[in-house]
């Protein structure tokens, strides 16, 4: 070969070594992704959904509902337990984690843009890892965020004393930081099914739908049956139980030391099986 | 380094989608300089492509280029730039973010991040736009752009899928002459077009394609030669041209011999050029004729696209 081509590939070599080679592209990545996640047109339904139960509780905040529970505040961390199991996890996280990470590379090949990274010298699989962990960042940054200013939001316009005393003495930042932890879970566990998803269904709505009834249908299932679902293990950690009315089927929760190693093994299977089909991806764009 | 080192070779590749062909038992072996793929509009041109590029996978046959297989992205681009037809971008970004970003992704730090996409800008004349989003450039900026992101990693092998759509002609010249330079830097050129003659300007050598095969490959010159079904035709301008009709016509490998309109030329038709332009010389050398100027009429590009495939090739 020529001594140009020897100069050349020199210098297309002049890269570091692999660990390090892979988390300076996982950065790279990041940060692109990142910017795409809360700063394109695509993230106004993300600010949307993130922010969705602050309006209500709002409005709660400045007036007190009729009802004897809204003038308890033990019960509160009953209201909350309703507000955040049937609301901001069942609904908020899952569909916000089913559009940040369908998008991770749907949004690509809708956009037409993912062969740039696909011509990158970059292993498809960190490709993957650095995408996830941009939308796992992006979810639990504003989920947790919802998490926390909706319970406080609850709590302090109301019971102010009371609830300084909740949170700085007493179960309150427990509980806090406990929902915290859920939230993150949940964007963990969803994020990478969605992810997954997101590289075989052209239209993601159909399965985000049908996983959504199965997650809602979890408290009627039988006791193994509802082993095969995020939302059980999610329940099995929240610190106050939300009653699941009297046609559940009650099954004993999982304990955390199994539940939060279960989904983070979950969660790996799951992306190693994306890095697969990643790895193996066409691009064919007149296609998807 | 062994020789496939120093090849993209294509070991019996086939594509199908579904039941559609794409290529079909394609061997090919390319070394290095300008190598211009040519053929109709769904001939398998981009297919080949995406085929080199990984962007596809073969349904059968392996690929390597400098004996690295298609299927390793990690490495194949440290060696390979792909400019694809895709005229789209990520959303929202300048020319040299463009640039910059897909350099990170690469794994250069920050400062060659910087020099390399300078000196890309440079290279494709875009360093005045380079701070203006995307999405406010012309077709040309674009495809410039786009030519700027797959040279950038200073890569051995350029593939370049129309490269030359929506450049104006002075960019096109200056294009074309950053293409011979880098083909005589060494590096490796596949290059699709449908303009013929700037193909045939430009390229050491040519692939045809039709249908999915490939129907002829080479220096053009030298597959024109091999076409004995078409006979070479050549215009003589010289003062006695119905003399050398008489003259040539006795050789058995002139198969026609006509006068010019303006009768002060021939056009001849042999099956062997190099016997005919011999028998040409000691004509000219017993004084038979005064020859004023000697053109090969069909041995470009667009007469041997025109045998092979059967259209004028405007729209290969």
């Amino acid at each position: 070969m020529s001594s140009a081509i020897d100069v050349v590939q020199t210098k297309s070599d002049n890269v570091p070594g692999n660990w390090s080679l892979w988390l300076r592209q996982i950065g790279a990545i990041f940060r692109m992704e990142i910017e795409k996640n809360f700063l394109s047109r695509r993230s106004l339904l993300i600010y949307l959904i993130a922010f969705l139960p602050l309006f209500p509780l709002t409005i709660l905040a400045l007036i007190t509902p009729p009802g004897r529970e809204w003038k308890d505040f033990n019960q509160y961390s009953v209201i909350y337990s309703f507000i955040y199991n049937a609301f901001i996890m069942r609904t908020l996280v899952f569909f916000g984690s089913a559009w940040i990470f369908m998008n991770l590379f749907r949004g690509e090949l809708v956009d037409r843009s993912l062969h740039y990274y696909f011509l990158s010298a970059v292993r498809r699989e960190v490709l993957v890892v650095g995408k996830y962990i941009s939308g796992l960042a992006t979810s639990i940054l504003l989920f947790t965020a919802t998490t926390v200013i909706a319970m406080l939001l609850l709590y302090f316009p109301h019971f102010y004393s009371q609830s300084v005393r909740y949170f700085t003495e007493g179960r309150g930042l427990t509980q806090l930081l406990t929902y915290a932890g859920i939230t993150m879970l949940a964007c963990l566990g969803y994020g990478a099914f969605f992810l997954f998803i997101g590289l075989f269904v052209r239209n993601p709505i159909i399965p985000a739908v049908l996983l959504y009834g199965w997650e809602w249908l979890n408290f009627l299932l039988p006791p193994l049956l509802k082993k095969i679902s995020v939302i059980h293990y999610l329940n099995s950690l929240v610190p106050v139980p939300m009653s699941e009315g009297p046609f559940a089927v009650v099954a004993e929760p999982t304990p955390a030391y199994i539940a939060i190693p279960s989904m983070l093994v979950v969660t790996i299977l799951v992306l190693i099986l994306a890095a697969y089909r990643i790895r193996h991806m066409e691009i064919r764009y007149g296609s998807d | 380094m062994s020789t496939s080192d120093q090849l993209i070779i294509f070991d019996n590749v086939s594509k199908f989608y579904g039941e559609i062909l794409g290529v079909n038992r394609v061997n090919l072996q390319i070394a290095p300089g300008i190598t211009s793929l040519v053929g109709p509009n769904g001939a398998g041109k981009s297919t080949l492509m995406n085929l080199m590029t990984g962007l596809l996978r073969p349904t059968r046959g392996s690929i390597s280029i400098l004996g690295i297989p298609t299927d390793q992205p990690e490495r194949l681009f440290r060696k390979v730039g792909y400019c694809t037809q895709f005229d789209s971008f990520p959303r929202g970004m300048t020319g040299r973010e463009f640039l910059n970003s897909f350099l990170l992704v690469h794994g250069y730090d920050r400062k060659r991040v910087n020099e390399l996409s300078q000196l890309a800008l440079e290279r494709v004349n875009l360093v005045e736009a380079a701070d203006r989003k995307v999405a406010g450039y012309s077709k040309g900026m674009r495809q410039r752009i786009r030519l700027a992101q797959s040279i950038a990693h200073e890569p051995a092998v350029l593939i370049l899928d129309e490269p030359l759509n929506g450049l104006d002609p002075m960019v096109r010249s200056e294009t074309i002459a950053l293409f011979r330079k880098l083909a005589a830097e060494g590096l490796h050129l596949i290059i699709s077009s449908h303009i013929l003659h700037e193909v045939d300007m430009m390229s050491d050598r040519v692939v045809l394609l039709n249908n999915g095969y490939i129907v002829a490959e080479g220096n053009i010159h030298g597959v024109r030669d091999e076409m004995e079904e078409h006979p070479m035709q050549i215009l003589i301008r010289c003062d006695q041209p119905a003399q050398l009709a008489a003259y040539v016509f006795a050789q058995d490998h002139v198969v026609e011999a006509r006068l010019h309109d303006d009768r002060r030329g021939l056009f001849i038709k042999t099956r062997d050029a190099d016997r005919f332009y011999l028998m040409l010389n000691h004509a000219v050398a017993e004084g038979e004729v005064n020859i004023e100027s000697i053109a090969p009429v069909d041995d470009d590009l667009s007469a041997v696209y025109q045998y092979l495939i059967g259209t004028s090739g405007g729209s290969a």
